[in-house]
């Protein structure tokens, strides 16, 4: 098949306004006659059940939380990106645009980025009416803050609660449409699997997570808003029940997955402490603005942080790019993290993490100012380590936090299967090889707010729709499939538990196709991960029974699906022979070590289609055309 | 400095909501100090399922303390003794070797067990549908600066929304109240000027609806607020007051 991402043509500017009226409208009298499934209620999730809903369509809306209002979404600390250029700054839709794209080490699609920045400014409108308490100036006007990757200060915040706010925003207009009566909620579910009939998404299987009843459901439309795979690391920034099963199950009935080897590892996370962890913490970027990054400078220096000397002190990142210091893009943080904790300078009694410090901030700001703008992530950086950051530097290391890849969407975010859309993290549009901070909430409020409530009406009136209920054999079969997953799970009987092996699985995905990737490496993670999958399959045990709530079960289902999942990763690793963003093969990089890429051969999407049981994948590339921003060689300092 | 400690756990056990449930007594070993209370169950969880037991249900999702899916009453405490901490931000160096450990689901008629220390929290959501937001059409709001809001007011608003609708204000309560819950989604949304329009609204219909999904009423106890890990004052159950009262006198609302 040959991939069409549906770019509207015309000048950057225009291709979407263009768009918007070029898509057919569905009359309002016949919204009603259209279900639309929407699997997830994060941001992209909730906004889109909100907003379809809103529309006139019949919703039916699966969460796997026991309400809509606890997906992922809710942990982003740090802020929403918008360009309303309110400080007067310099920032512009054109500027977020640039600065998306190069962020993204030029692997994103420039229409749908450029859209993106386009749309930020009414998501901004939109969650001040509904009463978003975001940051104010002494006037009652909004305050802006500095992220990663950009000169102005764009980022809008609710303290470092920004996830949280915007989540139970969506999650308060999705509200008022379930009392309406316009969605339908069905929490503690499990997407199983994805029906298809005759080439069209009309429909899932889940089980509900109480009583293990399987159920299915039918609509016109399925709109998959999962989030990301980073779980397949086991340990992550993400929320335990995250996952690629809803995303993968659509990938095996045909949608293809795109770069699943951009994954991003965030500089800033509380560094690893014990084997019985089971995940990781995120400290907010932003913390950024005012922490400086630090090492001792000479390796194996294990003295406390307070008696090295200013003078024996590297601050590598405000030395090696003095122009955005620390707060240079994810990707490169990370990077270099990880480069002074293998020349020995790491600190801690691991040795890997390095200083986050801000003595200096509080000296020059008052202490009180800092707890004004961070309070809450010092005091969860107190409660986990037990130390207090206000008095001793935070140490941090790089961690698991956000996938750039995910299953592959034209321009009206619709996968490879007609009437598959697919919003929010779980697609793979935006941000490239590397995303930049505060744009993840944009994306997902983008996509659901703004985008999927025209584009699919652009597809359902261009479909043809045979009647097709639930008792449908492809329904039956579906589920019987699901059924006998799930038996032989049970059946398995052996002497490892789930979380062993997927804790296994993390280490080898962390160790080779993590921050830096070797093709040798990566050849010999395929082989344990395929050794390991035979064991799982063999070696596993899941207690208790299908019929009732089974929290091993529901994890063992997920971890299968990742360690099919992991593979691809890698197989996408090893077919992209360059540097670019979050994906370093230490083959390719520059003389100071920046990731080397390789505009010739690989200036494209990898989306792969699969072929089958235990089968090669086969890859199909989505040429990625740059005529608005010049591709050149990232440069942050 | 990382030790490790030695606990006993009682534990209460219910295969569902027709079970009678019972206390349960687990010995931890060698739990490192570091760990959180909710690692601590994934280890004692591992261990039975290697005994080929049953492991102990419980929610839980983001594991930072901004979720609120996790939740459990530990030696008499909603989330455990330490303030302001969600159970899975409560870490094992708060506890003693040879503590013995309780740890019971939230107690609530509102409440209903599901199965351990799993319990169903959906009337919580069906409060927030009778009028925890704003009727704001996506797409025709006017510029986000249109409207200043008071610094104060924000910093208020932003304390109230800070909820994480976990319900531990609920269990803590000698009532089963939601108050604390209900009061604080209400204060949020009337200390904005674009609150104010549904106000009164807002108040009257998330207050019937709190009583009618089987909520006790407030009588001062304080124990909300004490136990809250968002540390939620209770001005906003006195705001809530206010504003059902000021719309019970004034609106046309009933």
């Amino acid at each position: 098949m040959q991939l069409d991402a549906q770019i509207p043509g015309g000048p950057i500017a225009e291709k979407w306004d263009r768009h918007l009226f070029e898509l057919k409208l569905v009359n309002p009298a016949n919204k009603r006659k259209y279900d639309i499934i929407v699997v997830g209620t994060g941001l992209a999730g909730g906004s889109a059940s909100a907003t379809l809903a809103e529309l006139g369509y019949n919703v039916k809306t699966f969460c796997i939380q026991d309400s809509p209002r606890r997906a992922h979404s809710i942990a982003a600390q740090g802020g929403i990106n918008a360009a309303k250029n309110y400080p007067n700054d310099g920032d512009s839709i054109w500027r977020l645009f640039y600065d998306t794209v190069k962020g993204g080490d030029f692997r994103a699609r420039e229409a749908n980025v450029y859209r993106l920045a386009q749309t930020s400014n009414a998501i901004i409108d939109h969650c001040v009416a509904q009463g978003i308490p975001f940051a104010r100036d002494y006037g009652g006007l909004l305050a802006n803050r500095s992220f990663g990757g950009a000169q102005v200060s764009r980022t809008f915040y609710a303290r470092g609660q920004t996830g949280q706010q915007l989540l139970l925003g969506a999650y308060s207009a999705l509200s008022r449409q379930i009392a309406d009566g316009n969605v339908q909620l069905f929490p503690r579910r499990e997407m199983l699997d994805l029906v298809v009939i005759n080439g069209q998404a009309r429909g899932i299987v889940t089980r509900n997570l109480i009583n293990g009843q399987l159920e299915r459901h039918d609509a016109h439309a399925v709109v998959l808003c999962t989030g990301g795979y980073g779980n397949v690391f086991f340990l992550s920034t993400n929320a335990m029940a995250s996952n690629v099963t809803a995303a993968f199950r659509a990938h095996k009935k045909g949608a293809y997955f795109a770069n699943p080897c951009f994954t991003q590892i965030h500089p800033t996370c509380i560094p690893v402490h014990g084997t019985y962890q089971s995940k990781l913490t995120l400290m907010s970027e932003s913390l950024r603005n005012d922490g400086r990054v630090w090492v001792p400078k000479n390796p194996g220096d294990k003295r406390p942080s307070s008696q090295i000397p200013e003078s024996e002190r590297d601050y590598f990142l405000e030395e090696k790019y003095p122009s955005f210091g620390n707060l240079v893009p994810r990707d490169v943080a990370s990077r270099n993290a990880k480069e002074q904790c293998d020349m020995g300078k790491g600190v801690g009694t691991t040795g890997l993490a390095v200083y986050l410090d801000f003595a200096d901030a509080i000296k020059r700001d008052s202490k009180a100012m800092i707890e004004k703008k961070y309070g809450n992530l010092f005091q969860m950086y107190e409660k986990i380590t037990g130390e207090d950051p206000y008095e001793t530097p935070m140490r941090i290391y790089p961690a698991v936090h956000y996938t750039m890849g995910g299953l592959w969407v034209d321009y009206n975010l619709m996968s490879t299967i007609d009437g598959l859309f697919v919003l929010g993290e779980a697609n793979f549009s935006d941000h490239g090889a590397n995303r930049l901070g505060a744009s993840a909430l944009m994306q997902g409020l983008a996509d659901g707010y703004f985008i999927i409530p025209y584009t699919i009406g652009g597809y359902l009136t261009g479909a043809e729709f045979t009647d097709v209920t639930t008792d449908h054999a492809v329904f039956r079969e579906t589920e019987n499939d699901a059924r006998s997953r799930i038996d032989k799970l049970l059946a398995i009987d052996g002497k490892r538990t789930v979380d062993d092996i997927h804790k296994e699985l993390g280490l080898i995905m962390w160790d080779y196709c993590g921050m830096a990737r070797n093709n040798e490496g990566l050849e010999k993670a395929r082989d344990l991960i395929r050794e390991l999958r035979g064991e799982f399959w063999e070696n596993i045990t899941v207690p208790g029974s299908e019929k009732d709530l089974n929290q091993s079960l529901e994890r063992a289902g997920r971890v299968a699906d990742f360690l099919e999942f992991a593979e691809l990763m890698i197989i996408d690793a090893m077919d992209r022979q360059e540097s670019c963003g979050g994906h370093f093969n230490e083959a390719y990089q520059t003389e100071s070590h920046e990731a080397k890429r390789d505009d010739e051969n690989f200036c494209y999407a990898a989306a792969w289609e699969y072929t089958g049981k235990e089968k090669e994948p086969q890859v199909h590339k989505e040429t990625l055309v740059f005529e608005n921003v010049e591709l050149s060689q990232r440069s942050y300092k | 400095m990382t030790k490790t400690i030695n606990l006993t756990l009682r534990i209460w056990r219910q295969s569902g909501p027709d079970d009678k449930g019972r206390l349960d007594t687990y010995q931890a070993t060698d739990i490192s100090t570091d760990m959180s209370f909710l690692e601590m169950l994934d280890v004692i969880n591992e261990k039975l399922t290697l005994n080929g037991q049953d492991p102990i249900a419980f929610d839980h999702d983001c594991r930072e303390g901004i979720c609120g899916m996790c939740g459990a009453v530990v030696n008499g405490r909603a989330h455990g003794p330490e303030k302001g901490t969600t159970l899975c931000q409560l870490h094992m160096r708060h506890f003693s070797d040879g503590d013995t450990v309780v740890v019971e689901p939230w107690r609530a008629r509102a409440f209903p067990i599901i199965k351990d220390l799993v319990v169903d929290r959906s009337a919580l959501d069906i409060i927030v549908q009778a009028g925890g937001f704003i009727s704001a059409k996506t797409g025709g709001a006017p510029d986000a600066n249109t409207i200043p809001v008071p610094q104060a007011a924000a910093e208020k608003a932003m304390d109230a929304a800070a909820c994480i609708g976990c319900g531990a204000c609920v269990a803590a309560c000698p009532n089963a109240s939601a108050m604390l819950f209900t009061g604080a989604k209400i204060s949020h949304l009337a200390l904005l000027p674009q609150g104010r329009p549904e106000a009164a609204r807002r108040a009257i219909n998330m207050l019937k609806t709190m009583d009618r999904m089987g909520f006790g009423n407030c009588t001062n106890e304080r124990e909300c607020e004490a136990e809250c890990p968002k540390e939620i004052s209770i001005v906003n159950i006195a705001r809530m007051n206010r504003e059902v009262l000021k719309a019970s006198f004034l609106s046309d609302e009933k």
